[in-house]
Formats: structure tokens, C-alpha cells, sequence
């Protein structure tokens, strides 16, 4: 009997509840006045709010101190500042573990319960590809992502995502340009990832070279889960190659500089890509080991004294200091941060509308948009067939315990044309 | 043919890193007869708490003393506080907890350090011996012979002391062990510290090569494992004969094996362990084993 | 690792052992019941983040559900099913995006390839003791990522495969992330009915018999590599649906999604779920789900200590996890209310 009244109530229960319906998802605000019925969600006369997916846990964590720049740079925006335009910035970090499906989760947590304005970075390709369709089916912008495939660029079927660091092709570019000036009869042996990132970088680097007398000799990939390159590299100095391209992400590039090294018999002029630059990437493996490598950049790299007394960089030094005392300024990945922040501070400002759509045009129509965490030189320049923001860089060298910066910015817009899928 | 000997060598230096893992998983699995899945990570941990000491201006020789007195307390205590009560339990509870173990450690790791790689001092020095066009790094030859020195020791502790025999006797039969009067707990205890000691010794010297951050050790893991199903579980020169073993293998299919590659060779350990465990279970150098019913 | 359901049998008030056990039967298919309404109904309820999260759970319990098999009711380590999970996600993306074919064709498609690979491996595999299948599970489960890689033009390579996600039929009104609820609770269901009666078969007997003790199990007569095998092999399809399912709901697949890390993930769910009962998949779905977004929020590593620590933990104090603890609960709740 007590059975039967316990599943009455259930029932019933479960009836009231279902009477509710649920709240129609994506009937945000809207805006009136001269941007009448554009979308206004997470957006008020006082405050933003942001949201970004990082891999803070897993495989990839390393890169999970990018948000610790962001918000920090926020942080002195909105206590400074008076935000953005007035408006509070609130930045909401996600962590997706570098899980394609966590990335989903997450985004959908962000837009539908959080309600965000826009997603501020989602980082990787493979987390971006998973969420893009959503983002752009709920018009919802997803701006500057962390990731450097040309995809974001060249796709015409998501115009809310866009990218923000050079992609791995111009990247690429970079490189085959400085051989093709420098040493115009190299032969190249390439180690790179076996993911998006290291396909794409040396797909774009093939291309970039094909007609001159640059030729790759010799390429070798290795897994994120392999313990060593070692055989890769031993592999690569069979080649007998007089350039080694090092396309790899920070262990595996203090590895391969470990390698060559100590490999006294072959010595090739190195080229490691800007991913696994950093300073920190290098100094496990010892100063003395990597004098004259060669890399490219496109933001200010706070261990290169270079900066030391450049107004940015010091603004920099102190706010980390101040808003985020537990992160060391001196690690690339919180300028990359303080970076792409500032240069959402300068979209977000350009935007004719303080609504999705205001911002989703304003990053398409970068003007010679100056940012000062930037190197002198590179400016972001987006348009109707340009989707790339940034996509010069300037070669560095490294001597004595720092990334010394030689010859011109190169735009390689200008050098190879626009990059089209 | 200089080409191939030196891919040769290099598997062999490739081969030394699996197989100063395999003892330490040996080791445990001679004292307690379980598979630690930790093990590669405690290795792990205790490079990180060599680092912390080195990093406190504790010269290099002094802080791996202290680690390996560290480690070896630390995996007592991880035998009393985590193995103890599930002491008996079946062999997939203890494999279930050692993954624990290792889910634990390796977030703990990156809780306390982050997972930015840290710079770990080499103890040999740079370089390269050279001969007739043959390059091994110091680095390598360092790790052989310590790597040999530990299997000489291990081989010493299990097969001429006592201790070696109560151990052997703990692994296969803790019950009638414990009737003849060995002390079963305590035996067990000194296993995983043992264990830990090894896997120190692992971590720091690969450490340099590898580069210190969380997953250093989780990709040696399989190649450790594959190292020591080759050469029998219960034999510490078969761990090192394995690990080269493997550390070849993997290396000269990568290079001159077409269609495997520098991408697929991840498939030789799984290879390695599945083809060892049909045709030769007790592997090379170890003793079949016989079960009682 | 004893079944729940055969816990609350023994500890049952002595009076009338049938009448207590017929008791308990009712009161399982009431709560099994009310369960499956409050399924129907939140969708309906629920915001559509919520409504992609409940179906995660679910996708992630009929993965569950097949390691359940060979765990907890076969007593083999699987340290590599993500392995599987990821045949039937890229079985059925391959068939979506390379051929083309209706999505609903897909599932017993991606089952059916998952339960043959899975048989395949199983042969050699079972042959091992325990020790030795997590071994070689572990390196199936890191090697199937290269491997992924290596047939770019059927897989996409390392880039993956973006597909089109299974559209509503207009007739039933209902918005995408509802209909893919929908799909997925019907997967479930259907999955947790055949693990059912699978269990209550004489298959069900030999396996728990093998668990138990293999020695004894032999001598009763019990074909012990076969029944091995084929717990293998229905572990593999289970977890091929899951993947299937996970390939509709997300729409995107690509090899690193199906590292290691997710092989380790089922386990340990599966442990704190409840290892050998019926719920436990289901309540470790929501565990796997849940508990790494709420931890995060503690600290950015604190997700991995949670994982590992619980696991520990469970195997200490509830060896038959959060089902157990639930058995045990609503026991405790129905003694209560007898006496009053």
C-alpha cells in the first residue's frame, strides 16, 4: 500500500515538474536604438562577461597558464580603467583537459547557463573544431582562439570564429623565406608532431618552398605520448641536412635542441617554431647548447632584455606583480596572455555596437590595429577575405642567455599573398 | 653500415631508459607479486623532490642521497597507508588501486610543481665518446652502467641473502610464509620501498634526457612494461636484457621498417608483450611458473 | 564485488525470505520506473546544456556497461576500452562522412565491427591472467591513437572528422539536443536490458562462476577461454554503441580524444560507480560527468587527485562503490520504515 502512495507521489510529482517546460535556451536580450536586434547577452552599460576553455589538467596543461595573463590584464582593465568602455570585465576560465567533449560541455555551460557575451579562447584545434559548429549555430562570437591552424582563416562557414596568433602556414612562410634568402640550396630535415599543428606548419612549409632550391631531405613525426625523439633525431642526422626544422611543442623541443646538441658530428642550422621557443623551453637544455638557433616571434618576450625599459613591458611586469602574485611574469605564456587580452580590449572598443554582432564585425575589420605587447611592426589587419589578424613575424637568433630580433618584420601577406584554403 | 650501428646504439641508450624502469617494476613484483601501474610516476615524484632539493642549493650527490632515503620511506609508507588494507584482496582490487595510485600522483605532481618542464642538473657530463664514427653520449654510458650496477645488486639481494628468500617466499605464498615464521607485513613494506629507491634512481637519471614535468614517466611506462614481460618478470637481468631489448627493437623498426615508421612504433611493446605471453609466459630469463590448485 | 542485489537477498529479515525478496523485486522496477519517467521528462525541464550532459552520462553508462562486464561480472582488467569506444565513434563516423549512410544504420554497424575486433583480440588476450590482459589492454589503448592517425584518408588524419548531427524528424517536435537525448536514452535502455538478461542467462552464471574462482569454475565444467572471449567481445560492443552514440552527440571525432587518459577515465568510473551491479555504470556515468567540472573549480589539478583518491578510497571502504552504498542506504531506509 505504502508502495503504491510513494509512486503516486513520485508521479505526480514528476507531472508538476513537467508542467513547467523549460526556459527557451537562446532568447537572450537584444539591443535597440541603432543596433536594434542585435544580441546583447552578457553585455551591459557595466559589465562583460567572457569565457574561455583551456586545458588546465591533462596532456596539454603546460598551456594552461595562458588565462592567468588574461585575467590579470582584465583584472588591472577593470580596476584602473574602469573596464572596458566602462563595462567590468568578468572572464570565466573552463577547464576541457584538452577533451574534445569537455570543450562542448563546456562551451554550452558557458553560453547557455553562464550566459557569456562571447567565447574569449577556446584553446587547440581540436577542442575549437568540436565547438565551432555550435558557436557559430547559436551566434555566439568566438574570438582570437588559441590555436594557429589555418582553418579559422580560410573557412567561410563560420564567420564568429576567428584566430588571433599567426597561423602554423604564415609561420612557415616565415621560415622558408629566411632559407630562401639565407642559404637558397638548403636541405632541410623536419621533426614534427603528428597532430594538426605539426602537419599543418610543415604542409605550409612545403608549399612555401616549392620552386626554389630548398628541399626537405628528410622528415620524421613523433606522438605526444612517445617518451623520447631520440631514434627520430638519430634518424634526421642520417640526412645529413645543413637545416633542421624543429616543429614540436615545449618537451619534445627541449628534447630535439637536447639532441642536436649533443650530436657533435651534425650540425645543422636549427630552426625551432615559435611554439617551443620560449625561453623556458631552452634553458633546461643549457644556454651553451643553443647559441644561434634560430626562431621567429611576434610578441614581446619578457625575458629579452631588449624590453626592459619599454613602457608595455614594464606596465606588464608591475600588473602581474600586482594582480596575479603567484604567476612569474618571466613565463611567454602570460605575455601571450597579457597579449591577446589587450588586443580584445582594442576589437572590443573598435566595435560599432556593443553587441555579438558589433564585435563579430569588429574583428573582421581590423584596421593596422596597434598593440603594444606586440613587436614594433606587427599590427593586426583583418577583412572580408582576410581572416588571419596577426600574420607577420620577425626571425630572432638566440645569443648569450636571450632571443636577440634581426632583420625586418616579415608580412607575409605580402611576401606570398593571401592565404586561401 | 657506421648508420646502422649507430641506430644500434641509440636503441641501446633508448633501451637503458626502459630498463631502469623495468627493475624497479620487477623488484615490487618479485616482493609483493603485483604489477605496480604507479611505478613510472613515484619515479616521477621523487625526481621532483630531487629537483626541490637541488633547487634549494642542495649540491647534486648530497639531494639524490636524500631522495632515495626519501623515496624509500615514502614507498613504505605508501605500502602501510594504500596496499596494506587491501592486503589479500583480489589481484584486480590491487591493480585498481595502483591505477589510483597513479591517477593520484600524477596530478598531485602537477598540483604542487605545474606542468611547465623544469631544468634537472645532468650528473655526467655533456658529450660524446667517439669512435670510428660511433657516437655515445656520456650520458648513455652513465645510465648503462648504473642501470647495471642496480641489476647486479638486485640480483645479489634476491638469490644470496636471506632476505631475497623470505621475499620469494612472501610472493608466492604469504600464508605458509608467515607459518615459517617470516614477517610478511615487514617484507612486503621494504618491497615498495625498494621499489621506490629503484624507480628514484630511474627518475633522475633519465630525467635529464627526458626533461622533468609530470608525464615524464608515462610513456616509459609500456615500453618498462614490455621490457620486463620480455624478460620475465621475476628476473632482474632479464629487465635490462629486455629493456635493451625493446629499446633496439623499437628504435631499428622505426628507422629501416617502412610501413611501422617513426609514428607506429609504439606498436612494438604491444607487440613484444602479446607475442612473450603466448608463446613464452615466464619470459626469457624467468621461471615458469606453476600454480597450484 | 559481490552483487548488491545479492547482499540486501542475504541481510533480508528472515521471516519469509521469498516475501522480502519479492518485496525488494517490486520496489527495484518502482524505482526503475519513476527513473525512467524523470528520464522522459527532463529534457523537457532541463536548459540544453544540462540536457547534453545528461546525455553524455548516458553514453558514457553504456560504455560503462560493457566494462562492467568484463570486470566486475567477468573479473578481467580492461585498462584499454576506451580502445573500443573509439571503433565504434570512428566506425561511425567513417560510415556518416566516407559513405554516407543514415545515421540509425550506423549503431548496430559500429556494435556489430566493435564485438568482431573485440573477439579478434580476445582470443589471444584471454588466454592471459589478469595481470597481464591490463597490460595488454593498456598498449592496445596507446597504440590505437597512431594507428588512427596513419589511415588519413579514411580517418582525417590527425585533424578528424567534423560530421552533421543526427536531425529531429519534424513530427516529434522536439529541438536537437532533446533528440539526441532521446537517442541516446533509448541506446541505454536498450543496453541495460540486454546486460540484464545477459546476466540472468546461464552466461551470467559461468562468468560470476569465473570471477569467483577460475580453478573451481574449470573443474564444474565451465569453458573458461571461452566465456572469457565472448565477455570480451560484449564488452568491445557495448563500447563500440557508446562511441557510436558519442559520434552522433558531438559530431566531431579525432585521435587524440581517445588517448589513454579516456581508457583510464571508464575505469575508474566504472570502480567508484559500483563494480558487478546493474547501477553502477549508470551512477558512475554521472560520477565521470560531473565530478571533474565541479572539481575544477577547487584547483586546476584537483580533478586527478579527486579521481585518484576516490578510487582508493572506494576500494577500501565500498568495494561495490556508490551502488553498494545506495543498496545499502535504501535497505537501511526500508528497515526504518518497517518498524515504524
Amino acid at each position: 500500500m505504502r508502495v503504491t502512495a510513494i509512486g503516486c507521489t513520485a508521479i505526480l510529482l514528476l507531472a508538476v515538474a513537467a508542467c513547467g517546460g523549460r526556459e527557451e535556451a537562446g532568447t537572450g536580450t537584444t539591443a535597440t536604438g541603432q543596433c536594434q536586434g542585435q544580441q546583447t547577452t552578457g553585455i551591459t552599460d557595466k559589465s562583460l562577461k567572457l569565457g574561455g576553455i583551456y586545458p588546465l589538467s591533462g596532456p596539454a596543461s603546460a598551456y594552461g597558464a595562458i588565462p592567468k595573463g588574461i585575467k590579470a590584464y582584465f583584472d588591472f582593465v577593470n580596476a584602473e580603467q574602469n573596464g572596458i568602455g566602462g563595462r567590468k570585465v568578468e572572464f570565466l576560465v573552463r577547464d576541457d583537459g584538452y577533451q574534445p567533449p569537455k570543450a562542448v560541455e563546456e562551451a554550452r555551460r558557458l553560453v547557455e547557463q553562464e550566459k557569456v557575451f562571447a567565447l574569449f579562447q577556446t584553446l587547440g584545434t581540436p577542442s575549437t573544431t568540436a565547438t565551432w559548429d555550435y558557436t557559430n549555430q547559436q551566434k555566439v562570437p568566438q574570438v582570437f582562439v588559441a590555436t594557429g591552424a589555418s582553418t579559422w582563416g580560410t573557412d567561410t562557414a563560420h564567420p564568429w570564429t576567428i584566430g588571433w596568433q599567426p597561423n602554423y602556414v604564415s609561420e612557415a612562410r616565415v621560415y622558408a623565406q629566411y632559407l630562401k634568402q639565407e642559404k637558397p640550396e638548403a636541405k632541410v630535415a623536419v621533426l614534427f608532431q603528428n597532430d594538426d599543428f605539426g602537419k599543418d606548419l610543415l604542409g605550409g612549409f612545403k608549399r612555401a618552398i616549392e620552386g626554389t632550391g630548398v628541399k626537405v631531405v628528410a622528415e620524421q613525426s613523433y606522438e605526444v605520448t612517445d617518451p623520447s625523439i631520440d631514434p627520430q633525431m638519430s634518424n634526421l642526422a642520417e640526412s645529413k641536412a645543413d637545416v633542421f626544422l624543429n616543429v614540436t611543442t615545449p618537451k619534445f623541443g627541449s628534447q630535439a635542441l637536447a639532441a642536436d646538441a649533443k650530436n657533435t658530428s651534425w650540425n645543422p642550422v636549427h630552426i625551432v617554431n615559435n611554439v617551443a621557443a620560449s625561453v623556458t623551453v631552452l634553458k633546461p637544455v643549457g644556454f651553451e647548447n643553443v647559441q644561434g638557433v634560430v626562431s621567429s616571434t611576434y610578441y614581446k618576450d619578457p625575458n629579452d632584455p631588449t624590453w626592459q625599459n619599454d613602457q608595455e613591458m614594464m606596465r606588464y611586469q608591475a600588473k602581474m606583480k600586482q594582480y596575479a602574485p603567484d604567476a612569474d611574469p618571466a613565463v611567454p605564456y602570460h605575455a601571450f596572455g597579457w597579449a591577446v587580452a589587450s588586443s580584445f580590449h582594442k576589437a572590443m572598443e573598435a566595435a560599432k555596437c556593443p553587441t555579438r554582432e558589433g564585435l563579430r564585425d569588429s574583428v573582421r575589420a581590423l584596421n593596422n590595429v596597434q598593440v603594444d605587447m606586440l613587436l614594433p611592426g606587427v599590427t593586426m589587419s583583418t577583412g572580408p577575405d582576410d581572416g588571419f589578424p596577426i600574420e607577420s613575424m620577425q626571425l630572432m637568433t638566440f645569443k648569450g642567455e636571450r632571443w636577440e630580433l634581426f632583420g625586418d618584420v616579415i608580412d607575409t601577406r605580402k611576401e606570398f599573398g593571401p592565404l586561401t584554403g | 653500415m657506421t648508420g646502422f650501428l649507430q641506430q644500434l646504439v641509440q636503441g641501446l641508450g633508448t633501451g637503458a631508459i626502459y630498463a631502469s624502469l623495468a627493475l624497479a617494476l620487477v623488484l615490487i613484483y618479485q616482493f609483493t607479486g603485483i604489477v605496480n601501474f604507479a611505478q613510472g610516476e613515484l619515479a616521477m615524484f621523487s625526481t621532483y623532490i630531487a629537483w626541490q632539493f637541488t633547487a634549494a642549493g642542495v649540491p647534486f650527490w648530497l639531494a639524490l642521497a636524500l631522495t632515495l632515503v626519501v623515496s624509500f620511506a615514502g614507498g613504505m609508507l605508501i605500502e602501510r597507508l594504500v596496499i596494506r588494507p587491501v592486503e589479500g584482496a583480489p589481484e584486480l582490487t590491487v591493480v585498481i588501486v595502483t591505477v589510483g595510485l597513479f591517477i593520484f600522483v600524477n596530478a598531485a605532481a602537477g598540483w604542487i610543481w605545474t606542468f611547465l618542464i623544469k631544468d634537472f642538473p645532468n650528473p655526467f657530463p655533456g658529450g660524446a665518446f667517439e669512435a670510428g664514427g660511433l657516437s655515445v653520449s656520456y650520458s648513455t654510458l652513465g645510465i648503462l652502467v648504473v642501470v647495471g650496477l642496480v641489476m647486479g645488486l638486485l640480483y645479489l639481494l634476491f638469490q644470496h641473502t636471506k632476505i631475497g628468500l623470505g621475499m620469494r617466499a612472501v610472493a608466492t605464498n604469504p600464508d605458509s610464509a608467515r607459518l615459517v615464521g617470516i614477517r610478511v607485513g615487514w617484507t612486503l613494506a621494504l618491497g615498495w620501498g625498494l621499489a621506490a629507491t629503484v624507480g628514484a634512481v630511474s627518475g633522475v637519471l633519465v630525467a635529464p634526457l627526458l626533461f622533468l614535468e609530470p608525464n615524464m614517466m608515462g610513456g616509459v611506462l609500456i615500453y618498462a612494461f614490455a621490457a620486463a614481460t620480455l624478460g620475465g618478470f621475476d628476473s632482474p637481468v632479464g629487465a635490462v636484457v629486455g629493456g635493451l631489448i625493446v629499446g633496439v627493437a623499437e628504435t631499428l623498426a622505426g628507422a629501416y621498417v617502412e610501413f611501422i615508421g617513426s609514428d607506429l612504433k609504439v606498436g612494438v611493446p604491444l607487440v613484444i608483450i602479446l607475442g612473450v605471453l603466448l608463446f613464452r609466459p615466464q619470459g626469457l630469463f624467468g621461471r615458469a611458473a606453476v600454480e597450484r590448485v | 564485488m559481490s552483487d548488491t542485489a545479492e547482499v540486501t537477498r542475504m541481510d533480508a529479515p528472515t521471516r519469509g525470505r521469498t516475501l522480502a525478496r519479492m518485496a525488494t523485486e517490486r520496489w527495484r522496477w518502482i524505482v526503475l520506473a519513476a527513473l525512467f519517467a524523470a528520464a522522459c521528462y527532463a529534457p523537457f525541464q532541463l536548459v540544453p546544456f544540462r540536457v547534453f550532459q545528461f546525455t553524455m552520462v548516458l553514453v558514457y553508462a553504456v560504455a560503462l556497461l560493457g566494462l562492467n562486464l568484463l570486470v566486475g561480472h567477468a573479473g578481467q582488467i580492461s585498462l584499454g576500452h576506451g580502445a573500443f569506444f573509439a571503433v565504434g565513434a570512428y566506425g561511425a563516423a567513417i560510415m556518416l562522412d566516407r559513405f554516407e549512410l543514415p545515421y540509425p544504420v550506423t549503431l548496430p554497424i559500429a556494435a556489430a565491427v566493435a564485438f568482431v575486433i573485440g573477439l579478434a583480440l580476445g582470443l589471444p588476450a584471454m588466454r592471459l591472467r589478469g595481470l597481464y590482459l591490463a597490460l595488454v589492454t593498456l598498449a592496445i589503448a596507446i597504440f590505437l591513437v597512431p594507428l588512427l592517425k596513419r589511415f588519413e584518408e579514411l580517418t582525417g588524419g590527425s585533424m578528424g572528422l567534423t560530421l552533421p548531427k543526427p536531425a529531429p524528424p519534424a513530427w516529434t517536435g522536439l529541438a536537437e539536443d532533446q533528440w539526441l537525448y532521446f537517442l541516446a536514452l533509448a541506446v541505454a535502455v536498450v543496453a541495460f536490458l540486454a546486460a540484464y538478461s545477459l546476466l540472468r542467462s546461464r552466461v551470467g552464471r559461468a562468468l560470476h562462476a569465473i570471477r569467483d574462482n577460475e580453478a573451481a569454475a574449470e573443474t564444474m565444467g565451465v569453458r573458461l577461454s571461452f566465456y572469457k572471449t565472448l565477455a570480451f567481445a560484449w564488452s568491445a560492443m557495448f563500447a563500440g554503441a557508446a562511441g557510436c552514440v558519442y559520434t552522433w552527440v558531438i559530431g566531431f571525432v579525432s585521435p587524440d580524444s581517445f588517448a589513454v587518459t579516456l581508457s583510464i577515465t571508464l575505469l575508474a568510473g566504472l570502480v567508484v560507480g559500483g563494480l558487478g551491479s546493474l547501477s553502477g555504470p549508470l551512477l558512475g556515468g554521472l560520477f565521470v560527468m560531473f565530478v571533474p567540472s565541479i572539481s575544477q573549480d577547487v584547483n586546476e589539478a584537483a580533478p586527478g587527485v579527486i579521481f585518484g583518491l576516490l578510487i582508493i578510497a572506494v576500494m577500501y571502504v565500498a568495494p561495490t562503490g556508490l551502488a553498494g552504498l545506495t543498496g545499502r542506504a535504501a535497505h537501511s531506509i526500508r528497515k526504518i520504515l518497517r518498524r515504524e
